[in-house]
């Protein structure tokens, strides 16, 4: 199948969307199918070859924050000559209500449209007063996908009708080989934590609380944190012999992340809510790391239940220090639970999932008819 | 004896003539800041007014539309006018009349001269009622900063007026001759 993806965000800019294309498009190529990108983008960075550049982003202030988006009639001639150069068999557009790239594939082109929504909004004013010109390109998508319960509830209020549940996926061939880093975990143990430092939503003071009471009977393990923010007080609640066994990386790159989570005897998924999926525990599994999460329904399901890692009681660093201590005296287990998370996640492995939306491509695309130029 | 009375009381005839003078002084100031503000938000309210006729105009690309229309709307929903949400307003006109042959393309797909040129207008209402209030606004903060009028309490439980800052430079330069290099600025 040719299938036109369209990427609302910059390529140059890291994110949550672009992985999302990125992975997408290459499980789609991967499968056998033609896929091309269009995606706002520096002309001057190197792009895989399945990516055209749509010109230059620029920074607007959009729901509440500055997105670097790509709008106006240039972008529009662009993304048309792209359509017609194309001759798509579908039209996949991300982040349509965006105002980029995808919406204005939306306005430019006929034919078999497929839209993917990422974010759950509140009830957004952008929608609200833009309707009838939004409505008018929305209209155009024949098969709606949101990739979490909360962006297809989003999606349901403000635009009508119904939408597909596809999680996002991970690429599993990515985490599972990688190597720990040099000196982990080390004799004495080792517990992990990825995940921004300042959201309270992941929950690093339940671990933190954990730890402390973990690491005074085991004078030799230690805690590894990734991730972008500062620490601050919750660390320095700490005593200071136990401080000294907390390091540090900051943020990490995408290939040091697959290590880090090779590098731990357990990894603590400590969230207290608000994780829809947890693409942050679909990599622990790929990667094969024992782990010890929440249990939110979330959570739960992706772990079978506890089958695949081991639930403690949400927001409550006592059951996880417990379910941590137990992991860590018991390599059994540990080996057990590692081996059980790398099996379920092949759920979530991008070729299965790129499998489901290939799904979705074929239920909108008519016997005949390519996608076209709207006049 | 008289003498010495009738300069006391002199002095304090006018000393009081002096203090309700001040004071007087004050409330004009007070009452000046009131109106700038007045004109400064019906600046605002008919900035937002077009830009909202604009992204409706149907003449726009929907990207640039549904970016004007909602930085529009979530300036006005902000009900007192919002330093920030009047920023991005002023981002996105200006991210949006900076493109590359924006004028261009609009003249082509029909008359939009009218409305850039309201636009044009209200945007430099905003510039220049935002420069007569925070004007008045310093003006007033630097009298009530004075030694008589803090002892003395002459500004009463009016509160201290504040600046309204804002980026108001709607309008790029020169779009039209830009070339590639689109309007950047950092949030």
């Amino acid at each position: 199948m040719k299938v036109g993806i369209v990427c609302p965000y910059t390529w140059d800019v890291p994110g949550g969307v672009q992985q999302h294309v990125m992975d997408l498009a290459e499980a789609l190529i991967g499968l056998g199918h033609e896929v091309s990108v269009i995606s706002p983008a520096d002309d001057e960075r190197p792009l895989p070859g399945y990516v055209v550049p749509a010109g230059r982003a620029v920074p607007v202030p959009y729901n509440g924050s500055v997105a670097r988006l790509a709008f106006g009639f240039l972008s529009a001639a662009r993304v048309r000559r792209w359509v017609r150069e194309g001759a798509f068999d579908v039209l996949h557009v991300h982040e349509p209500a965006a105002p980029s790239l995808s919406l204005l594939a939306c306005w430019v082109a006929d034919g078999p449209i497929v839209a993917t929504v990422h974010t759950a909004m509140p009830r957004s004013r952008v929608l609200h007063a833009a309707n009838p010109v939004l409505q008018t390109a929305l209209e155009k998508i024949s098969g709606r996908i949101a990739v979490s319960e909360a962006a297809r509830t989003t999606l349901v209020e403000h635009m009508g009708g119904d939408a597909v549940l596809i999680p996002n996926g991970v690429t599993v061939r990515r985490f599972e080989h990688a190597q720990p880093l040099p000196d982990w975990p080390g004799p004495g143990g080792a517990l992990g934590f990825l995940g921004r430092l300042e959201e309270p939503r992941k929950g690093l003071d339940v671990l933190l609380r954990a730890f402390r009471r973990l690491g005074e009977a085991r004078p030799e393990l230690r805690l590894l944190i990734a991730g972008p923010g500062d620490a601050g007080e919750a660390l320095g609640r700490l005593p200071a012999p136990l401080r000294e066994r907390v390091v540090l990386l900051g943020e990490v790159s995408e290939e040091d992340k697959a290590r880090v989570y090779r590098s731990v005897d357990v990894f603590c998924a400590p969230n207290t809510g608000g994780e829809s999926f947890g693409i942050v525990l679909a990599e622990a599994m790929a990667a094969g790391a024992p782990i010890a999460a929440s249990d939110l329904d979330a959570f739960r399901q992706v772990l079978r239940g506890g089958r695949a890692g081991e639930l403690f009681a949400t927001g409550d660093p006592a059951a996880l220090a417990e379910a941590a201590g137990r992991l860590l005296d018991d390599p059994a287990l540990r080996a057990r639970l590692s081996a059980a998370a790398a099996e379920a996640v092949r759920a979530y492995d991008w070729p299965v999932i790129a499998r489901d939306v290939v799904k979705v491509y074929e239920a909108v695309v008519p016997a005949a008819g390519t996608v076209a130029v709207a006049l | 004896m008289l003498t010495n009375i009738i300069i006391v009381i002199a002095a304090a005839i006018l000393l009081g003539v002096y203090v309700s003078w001040r004071a007087g002084r004050l409330d004009r100031l007070h009452a000046r800041v009131e109106a700038a503000r007045a004109a400064l938000d019906a600046a605002l309210v008919r900035r937002s007014s077009v830009a909202l006729e604009l992204a409706a105009c149907g003449l726009l690309d929907p990207a640039t539309s549904v970016l004007i229309a909602g930085a529009a709307h979530d300036a006005r929903a902000a009900g007192a006018p919002d330093e920030l949400a009047e920023s991005d307003l002023t981002r996105a006109l200006r991210a949006a009349t900076g493109q590359p042959g924006f004028r261009a393309a609009l003249t082509a797909r029909g008359s939009a001269d009218e409305l850039l040129a309201e636009l044009e207008a209200a945007a430099h209402q905003v510039f220049l009622a935002r420069k007569f209030y925070n004007d008045a606004v310093a003006a007033t903060r630097a009298a009530r900063r004075r030694w008589l009028v803090r002892v003395l309490r002459l500004a009463g439980g009016a509160p201290l007026p504040e600046f309204f800052e804002i980026d108001d430079s709607v309008m790029t330069a020169n779009g039209e001759d830009r070339g590639a290099d689109m309007p950047h600025f950092t949030g």
